[in-house]
């Protein structure tokens, strides 16, 4: 596929609207199959345009309307744009743009779901192939999946470019010349004698004419800004304390709020607040569902009088022990119900009848988010209007359930994203959103700020689940002849959109994921998923199902190399069906050294292999036991996005995605205990450390197709350090954390 | 009670314990100091008194024995410290929440250490959390700042 591609092929188009003094440029309706939108011409304020370029006098703004939480989203939209619209991104303003009917595509997901079984639309289509979370979520302007960047790529470089030779088309109509003998250049249309306009200057005439839709896509060896390594916009606020995040926003008359809620599928049996009410700076003490929030004049006195306050919880007649979910994980198991099966190939049951069989069991445990900005939301609500001030993945989510919670139209609600203090999954949810617009029905017409505790965070996470998985193979001549992966899990999509919006039937790919899609030829393969009822509410981790799936696959397959005597990382290129991926763990071999598991005296390297998210991505880690303990030496990783647009934060991304996916495989679980986890501050669930940071190698190809790297750094790295944990000591570990059995420096 | 933070002379009309951190963030407005765990287990709140690092969410009011600089005081966007512009020359931020904790740690201990080898580094940036894991950027630039204070 010609990555210059004449856009007109493409399923979206590209308009323009007048705004006041000035032009939005934005793609029509772009995930939509529709006919030409344009042969009814375009009429403002009743057509659905996303307007990613409005360029007025005062200048030209971007907008990325997929959140950032560190992954650098909201530049690199930015400089999609940019390069087509031959401006410096840097001297542009870049908002994340309003939460609307018609900026966003609410009206596509009210319009399709639930799922009539005949209908074909591309909606149905993409929800029925229900392959992944991501695919899930990509028509529903949803920031997750690793997505922005390939959901991204035409379509913002088709709103630059259209912007662009429409503004030309303005200025050769201004001077009576031929638009083909116009240039662009630093934001101005540059003249045939060398004179210059300023966008901004012809914003209005572009506004009335018919946008320029005629464009060809610039290749990348034209490319100015992508593939270069260029600095991300907010480097120097990030590096100053000038960045501002939600937690720092402040409004005349502000108040603060802190909340305490109930465990999830608890509720608030007796409340005693009366030492909390004289305290000083106490605004009010506010009940909310399941809860209780102190809104005060400011954030340390709200949580001071919130501890002050004694709360008896009305638990669920359930299990609120993580035994529980071992036991649910191990009926889900035994049962013959399956929820899906991926891989299905040969027949593993002869094959493993055939001779002697390797069994073994795995388990992962719940992992909390906790992304470093803890959970927080301004609100300010009237009788009219709801403003909320918050970073989220899923703002129509927002306002839909928002709509919902106060009886306002969805019209009347206003969504301002703000940079994320970290997500990996976590701003997926409304929970805290939704108790701050409560708390601001309490005091109508004033903004108040709710800021959660850490305590509060771990208590009210819904994490990453736990997983049981058996797998059965078996090994002969030097080959493995079979290999049978069951694995147990309850859905997250289920969990998920149970909350945000309502349960979806189907199986969950998400259980199998990264290891029941992995391209390896073996004779005989078959993945199974289980769907274990959910003791606790669950949700999307960094990576989602890959996240623990990358790590039984990975090492239950290193086991079967050790057991047939074959080289891992080799016997994975022998078995490897899919091109790219191969080339990606011939780089790693190449990078790393690799010559075996073997690296001397209580010295290992493991390597561990998963394609998620459409990369393949394959890591090698070298471990040495040393005296203080087990250190983690060196780590390399190789993945395939098709397209590096920004190399800085691209290997930043497999960087930081593989250190985090180490991290926790070493230190972190969440264990429940009375319906509650037991683990309540970052004490408890220390992670990844700087001291426990490998020196790390990153190396990006480009041969597949273009995709995201936010989260296919992580699936890899668990295996690859229990395997490597392996060749150095003999022992297998088939549990996380390792920090279980194995003692780190 | 009186508060000198980034040289500036500040009357707090507090509680004696309320922590430094939040008479910065809620009082003082000054915001790149950051709540991350409220207990000293992340260093998101790091700022220097008299000099030194120390976790502000664990420092009441009244126990503020010195001067106060936080991040603002360190540099600009315009006049970054040193600190600052290795972080920026070497695009250390993802999220960015716990740089400003990392920056002042790191800044305090070229203060103290000159160049500090990796060992040193580990014991004393260790305390600072950074969940995007930028690490290996953020030790590369602690080593490059060191070199630029060295050479002056």
């Amino acid at each position: 596929m010609s990555r210059a591609g004449r856009i007109a092929r493409r399923g979206f188009l590209v308009g323009s609207v007048a705004i006041a003094g000035g032009v939005a440029f934005g793609a029509w309706r772009y995930t939509r199959p529709l006919p030409d939108p344009f042969a009814k011409g375009l009429s403002p304020g009743t057509d659905a345009l996303n307007p990613y370029v409005l360029i007025d006098a005062s200048g030209i703004t971007l907008i990325a309307p997929r959140a950032d939480k560190g992954q650098g989203a909201r530049w690199i939209q930015a400089a999609l744009i940019a390069e087509e619209l031959d401006i410096d991104p840097a001297g542009a303003r870049i908002e994340p743009g309003p939460v609307s009917k018609t900026y966003y595509n609410t009206a596509l997901l009210q319009e399709n779901l639930p799922i009539d079984p005949t209908d074909t639309g591309w909606l149905a289509q993409t929800l029925r192939a229900g392959s992944d979370v991501p695919a899930r979520l990509l028509g529903l302007q949803i920031t997750g999946g690793s997505s922005s960047v390939p959901d991204g790529f035409e379509k913002l470089r088709s709103a630059g470019a259209v912007a662009r030779e429409t503004l030309k088309q303005a200025a050769a109509m201004r001077e009576g010349l031929s638009r083909a003998d116009l240039r662009t250049g630093d934001g101005n249309v540059i003249l045939p004698d060398g004179q210059r306009i300023p966008y901004t200057e012809l914003a209005a005439e572009a506004a009335s004419i018919v946008p320029v839709q005629d464009v060809v896509l610039r290749a990348p060896s034209q490319w100015r800004i992508l593939g270069k390594p260029v600095q991300r916009a907010d480097i120097v606020a990030k590096s100053t304390g000038t960045q501002r995040y939600g937690i720092d926003l402040a409004f005349d008359g502000m108040l603060y709020a802190s909340v305490r809620a109930a465990p999830a599928g608890s509720s608030v049996a007796k409340v005693e607040a009366a030492a909390a009410k004289g305290m000083r700076g106490v605004h009010s003490i506010v009940p909310i569902r399941d809860g209780i929030a102190v809104v005060a004049d400011n954030t340390w006195r709200a949580m001071q009088a919130l501890q002050a306050i004694t709360i008896d919880w009305a638990f669920p007649d359930l299990p609120g022990d993580q035994q529980a979910v071992w036991d649910g994980l191990t009926a889900a198991l035994d049962t013959a119900q399956i929820d899906s099966r991926p891989r299905e190939i040969g027949d593993v049951e002869n094959a493993l009848a055939a001779g002697a069989v390797i069994e073994a069991e795995y388990r992962v445990p719940f992992l909390a988010h906790a992304p470093l900005e803890p959970m927080n939301a301004t609100v300010r609500i009237t009788d009219s209007q709801c403003e909320i001030w918050t970073g989220t993945q899923i703002p129509d989510f927002v306002v839909a359930k928002v709509a919902a919670l106060t009886g306002l139209g969805e019209d009347s609600i206003q969504v301002h994203n703000q940079m994320i203090g970290g997500s990996f999954g976590r701003r997926l949810e409304l929970d805290f959103i939704l108790q701050a617009v409560q708390i601001a029905q309490s005091v109508p017409g004033r903004p108040v700020k709710m800021i959660w505790s850490r305590e509060e965070d771990f208590a009210h996470d819904q994490p990453r689940p736990a997983q049981i998985a058996r797998g059965r193979g078996r090994v002969a001549n030097g080959q493995i002849v079979a290999l049978d992966l069951a694995i147990a899990t309850p859905s997250v999509t289920a969990s998920w959109f149970g909350r945000v919006w309502r349960a979806l039937p189907g199986p969950d790919a998400t259980i199998t994921a990264g290891a029941g899609d992995q391209p390896l030829a073996i004779p005989n393969y078959r993945v199974t998923g289980h769907r274990a009822d959910e003791v606790f509410p669950v949700s999307s981790w960094r990576s989602v199902g890959a996240s623990g799936n990358g790590f039984l696959h990975g090492c239950f397959l290193d086991e079967l190399f050790a057991a047939a005597d074959l080289d891992p990382l080799q016997g994975m290129i022998d078995l490897c069906s899919h091109d790219v991926s191969r080339r990606v763990l011939n780089e790693l071999r190449e990078i790393s050294g690799w010559t075996g598991r073997a690296a001397g005296q209580g010295r290992g390297r493991g390597v561990a292999f998963c394609l998620s998210f459409g990369v393949p991505c394959a890591q090698v880690v070298d471990v040495a036991d040393t005296a203080k303990g087990m250190r983690i030496t060196r780590a390399f990783a190789v993945a395939d996005i098709g397209t590096v647009l920004d190399p800085v934060n691209a290997q930043a991304q497999l960087s930081g995605g593989m250190l985090f996916g180490l991290g926790h495989a070493m230190n972190c679980e969440l264990t429940y205990r009375d319906h509650v986890p037991e683990q309540t501050n970052f004490h408890e669930y220390q992670a990844m450390r700087l001291h426990q940071a490998p020196e790390i190698t990153v190396r990006l190809l480009e041969n597949g197709p273009l995709r995201g790297l936010g989260e296919p750094g992580v699936p890899p790295a668990a295996p690859a350090l229990a395997n490597a944990i392996f060749a150095a000591t003999g022992q297998r570990i088939r549990e996380l954390p390792l920090s279980r059995k194995v003692r780190f420096v | 009670m009186e508060l000198t933070v980034n040289r500036q002379r500040h009357q707090i009309d507090a509680e004696a314990g309320m922590p430094l951190l939040w008479v910065l963030r809620d009082i003082l407005g000054l915001t790149g100091t950051k709540y991350g765990c409220g207990i000293a287990q992340c260093g998101a709140c790091t700022v220097h008194i008299d000099g030194v690092a120390v976790r502000s969410c664990q420092i009441a009011l009244a126990d503020v024995g010195g001067e106060v600089t936080t991040i603002e005081g360190l540099g600009t966007p315009d006049a970054p410290h040193p600190v600052q512009q290795a972080w920026i020359d070497h695009q250390v931020a993802q999220c960015g929440y716990c740089q400003s904790g990392q920056i002042m740690s790191a800044a305090a201990m070229l203060a103290l250490q000159g160049e500090p080898d990796d060992a040193q580094i580990d014991r004393i940036m260790s305390a600072n959390l950074c969940r995007c894991a930028t690490y290996p950027r953020i030790r590369a630039a602690i080593h490059d700042a060191a070199r630029r204070l060295a050479t002056g």
